[in-house]
């Protein structure tokens, strides 16, 4: 980094948070844990400091300790200056009077910062009475015009809304809302977005931006998202096993990484391709699509629940996957994309529509010829704690399938099997004997793919397989799956929110919204030219870890979004 | 994202298993010193009578109610059984009971409950007032009316109380079951065409072990308790057969003249055993409410 960078960060007012040489350790059951291991960070007036890095960095750690919100099994040491205040050795008289009123916090899940009891006005009206001496009528007037000023529609009716009536976009406004009542002058927002559609992200970040500027308030940003870091920072500290290893303006750490493990970080992203305004758009040769069908769901539509309480969850869905071809079904949340995964695997019932399974309709067999069908499926879903058995060790959960559909097979072919299929997701032998609480997230999910592969499935679904590990181990995952189907050519019904991935993983994407399929073909047309509203606004959403890209994007998302051909989402 | 209390990376942590069940469970100290009694209790009423043989069937009214001594250390019950020997007799009885009819009711009803939870519709409607309806039924009542009209022998005590108090650990598994089906390692098994025996017998079982284990801990517990209150309305065994119960209902005629020795060590035995059971029973949930599972 040159001096003259250096030079422009440590100039300017005095910081809103200045933190030197944090240290943070847990005293747990196993000993003693550091978390958080010498951490220098300085926040100025106005200005959005990106802390990134993976799970286990420590990240969140140094957001909870500057709001002096670390559990009780936490020891830190060294300075945390927040607006002027010191936070460590402070006791809980002196954290409260900076809590939520020099700084105030943002949580990742709307859901549950929010009490569901009270109505939202009258939980923003008490984080005002609580530092400010306000009687309560005029304490509810501020908080409407908080909700104005965070985009709430019609914020009179809706101050008197609970959070159970909002959708997960209005309660994070809200909690946004929560955090600035007092004008705090740090801003600390834990993957505020990370719970939230694109679409519904891009504007949260949008206000963030707005407010931000507007008073001059300092964000400590913590995210895993490079895209969201792109989007929103003005300098970036990238953290790696409770250690800073980088720290620099937002265009010079994402374009020009100094730290091998930065460049490590940037180089897993998955980037999505954009068309680029003025660029001619990129011909790709169609598909050729002339494999058996593997899976083929024609005009189905799904219904939970009878009578005034039906929902529909899926209306006309048609699409099919062909042997050795992997299709990605893309969509936000409630769109149905995993409804329809689950039609695919006969474990939802059409109301109307058929469903054919390698080309036999799934409502016209009996029990025993569908289960010997489901022999030729295998299944990877998306949370790697809840798919795998904590009473199992690895040997028997990959060798359930192989207990189910291949009974005659004796202990000595099976334990060949189960460590034939081990090596070939790059896990080691020694693992059969181990307990899945023993794995991270990435070895669990190889394990879930090892169960998936062991029968020798001619279609694989897989629903968010990658969407809750890091971005890293995303990578290796993917890359496992992709050789597997090379070597052994099953067919992949890829379910995932993630546009960037599935541009890169998938030949095909079907585009999901409310239950309906919006547009489906070639991932290189649909995600690049779309020809949907619907698709052109979510792919517009979407941040790209490149800050330059981005800015363009912005404006160019703003346009679209003025040219009226505005998307309700959230 | 909350507060790592103990952060993800399996790198960072200094050992990814946490402390050995054994531990968990010295770590309760009630629960050790519960282990403890229980198991002087069994050495008591099963090898005692080594040290301490006795006659428990002859009856010898020429030595009856004698206070303790030398010869008889809690002294002799009305018709001359040494009651030291009678309390490690009765305490087998006890203990057994206690023990086969607490697994008989666990078993049960674990199989009641998770069936009922796991079919879930209609099956489980109908299995779940059967058992409100039995619930709503103290069990004291069918206890009383069966044993009048039948008197039991050990096997015939077991099934009777088995068959009484089955009804709350089906509720418990059945709950447990409830949030079971839904993990997403159920859904992976249907989904890849498991059947629902194994479903139940390697998944859901399995799982529910902490539910299934404290639950029969406290039935021993209750059951104990059960045989204790039976045999003391008379109901219970026939002499010269006895428990604990028995043995306080035949000293109870004693209580106001004074032969403390009648009553006091079954009345200590059977609180002293149950609030043991009771103990281990706290200390078995500590190790299998264990985070991460």
């Amino acid at each position: 980094m040159s001096a003259a960078t250096t030079a422009a960060s440590s100039a300017g007012p005095d910081p809103v948070l200045d933190v030197r040489e944090l240290v943070v350790s847990f005293s747990t059951d196993t000993g003693r844990v550091d978390a958080v291991r010498g951490v220098d960070l300085q926040v100025r007036p106005g200005e959005t400091l990106a802390l990134v890095g993976e799970s286990g960095s420590g990240k969140s750690t140094v957001a909870f300790a500057t709001m002096g919100l670390l559990a009780g099994n936490a020891t830190t040491g060294g300075r945390i200056v927040v607006g002027g205040a010191d936070v460590v050795g402070a006791d809980e008289r002196e954290l409260r009077s900076v809590r939520g009123r020099t700084a105030a916090m943002v949580f990742q899940e709307p859901a549950t910062a929010l009490d569901p009891l009270t109505r939202v006005g009258d939980q923003i009206a008490e984080v005002i009475r609580n530092h400010r001496d306000r009687p309560a009528s005029a304490a509810r007037a501020e908080a409407v015009q908080l909700l104005r000023r965070v985009g709430i529609p019609d914020p009179e009716s809706r101050s008197r809304a609970f959070p159970f009536e909002m959708s997960g976009g209005q309660r994070q406004r809200v909690v946004i809302a929560m955090a600035i009542a007092n004008d705090p002058r740090l801003l600390v927002a834990d993957e505020p977005t990370t719970a939230l559609d694109v679409t519904v992200q891009a504007e949260i970040l949008e206000l963030l931006r707005g407010l931000s500027a507007e008073h001059g308030t300092g964000v400590l940003l913590v995210t895993h998202n490079m895209g969201v870091v792109a989007d929103f920072a003005d300098r970036v500290a990238v953290m790696y096993q409770g250690e800073v290893v980088e720290t620099g303006p937002v265009d010079e750490v994402l374009l020009r990484p100094r730290h091998e493990y930065t460049r490590r970080l940037l180089a897993a992203v998955p980037r999505l391709q954009v068309l680029e305004a003025g660029a001619a758009p990129v011909a790709e040769p169609r598909p050729h699509r002339n494999g058996d069908e593997v899976v083929d769901l024609q005009h189905v539509s799904v219904r939970y629940g009878h009578g005034r309480h039906a929902v529909q969850a899926l209306t006309d869905v048609s699409f099919d996957v062909r042997a050795g071809e992997t299709v990605g079904l893309v969509g936000e949340s409630g769109s149905g994309k995993s409804t329809a995964a689950r039609v695919a695997l006969g474990l939802v019932a059409p109301a109307e529509g058929a469903v054919a399974l390698f080309g036999r309709d799934l409502s016209r067999t009996g029990t025993r010829a569908r289960r010997q069908l489901r022999s030729g499926i295998g299944v990877v879903l998306q949370d790697p704690v809840a798919s795998l058995d904590s009473r199992m060790d690895v040997g028997q959960l990959v060798a359930e399938p192989l207990r189910i559909h291949r009974r005659r097979m004796s202990r000595t072919e099976r334990e060949r099997r189960v460590a034939e299929v081990l090596d070939a997701v790059q896990l080691p032998a020694a693992f059969t004997r181990r307990a899945p609480r023993e794995l991270s997230g990435g070895q669990r999910q190889r394990v879930s793919l090892a169960r998936a592969l062991v029968l020798e499935p001619r279609l694989l679904v897989a629903d968010e397989p990658t969407s809750a590990l890091d971005v890293s181990v995303q990578g290796a995952v993917l890359d496992v799956i992709r050789e597997l189907q090379q070597q052994l050519g099953f067919a992949c019904l890829f379910v995932s929110h993630d546009l960037a991935v599935v541009q890169d993983f998938c030949r095909r994407v079907v585009v999901m919204r409310a239950g309906r399929i919006e547009e489906q073909g070639p991932t290189g047309t649909t995600l690049i030219t779309p020809t949907s509203d619907y698709t052109r606004h979510l792919l517009a959403a979407v941040p790209v870890p490149d800050p330059r890209v981005q800015r363009r994007r912005r404006a160019a998302r703003r346009d679209l979004l003025q040219a009226g051909g505005t998307v309700e989402a959230g | 994202m909350t507060v790592p209390v103990v952060p993800a990376d399996p790198a960072v942590r200094p050992s990814s298993r946490g402390p050995s069940p054994v531990r968990l469970f010295l770590r309760n100290r009630l629960a050790v010193v519960g282990l403890v009694v229980v198991a002087l209790a069994v050495l008591f009423c099963f090898l005692g009578p080594l040290l301490h043989p006795t006659d428990q069937l002859q009856t010898a009214l020429d030595r009856a109610n004698l206070p303790p001594s030398a010869g008889y250390p809690l002294g002799t019950d009305a018709v001359g059984h040494d009651q030291l020997g009678r309390l490690m007799y009765g305490g087998r009885t006890s203990l057994l009971v206690g023990l086969a009819a607490g697994v008989l009711a666990t078993v049960v009803g674990m199989l009641w409950g998770s069936v009922a939870g796991y079919a879930g519709g209609w099956v489980d409607a109908v299995m779940m007032r059967v058992v409100d309806a039995g619930i709503a039924i103290p069990a004291l009542f069918i206890l009383l009316v069966v044993s009048a009209i039948w008197k039991p022998d050990t096997t015939g005590l077991v099934l009777i109380l088995g068959l009484v108090s089955w009804l709350v650990p089906a509720r418990l598994v059945r709950a447990e079951t409830l949030s079971l089906k839904n993990r997403d390692y159920l859904l992976t098994l249907r989904a890849i065409g498991g059947g629902h025996t194994r479903a139940i017998t390697r998944h859901i079982l399995p799982n529910s072990i902490s539910t299934i284990v404290v639950a029969a801990t406290f039935q021993i517990a209750d059951a104990i308790l059960l045989v204790a209150y039976v045999s003391y309305l008379g109901l219970g065994l026939q002499p010269p057969a006895t428990d604990w119960g028995a043995m306080l209902s035949a000293g109870l005629t004693a209580a106001y003249s004074g032969r403390w020795w009648l009553i006091l060590p079954p009345g200590f035995a059977v609180i002293l055993v149950v609030f043991a059971i009771n103990a281990i029973g706290d200390g078995l949930r500590d190790v299998f409410d264990v985070k991460g599972h």
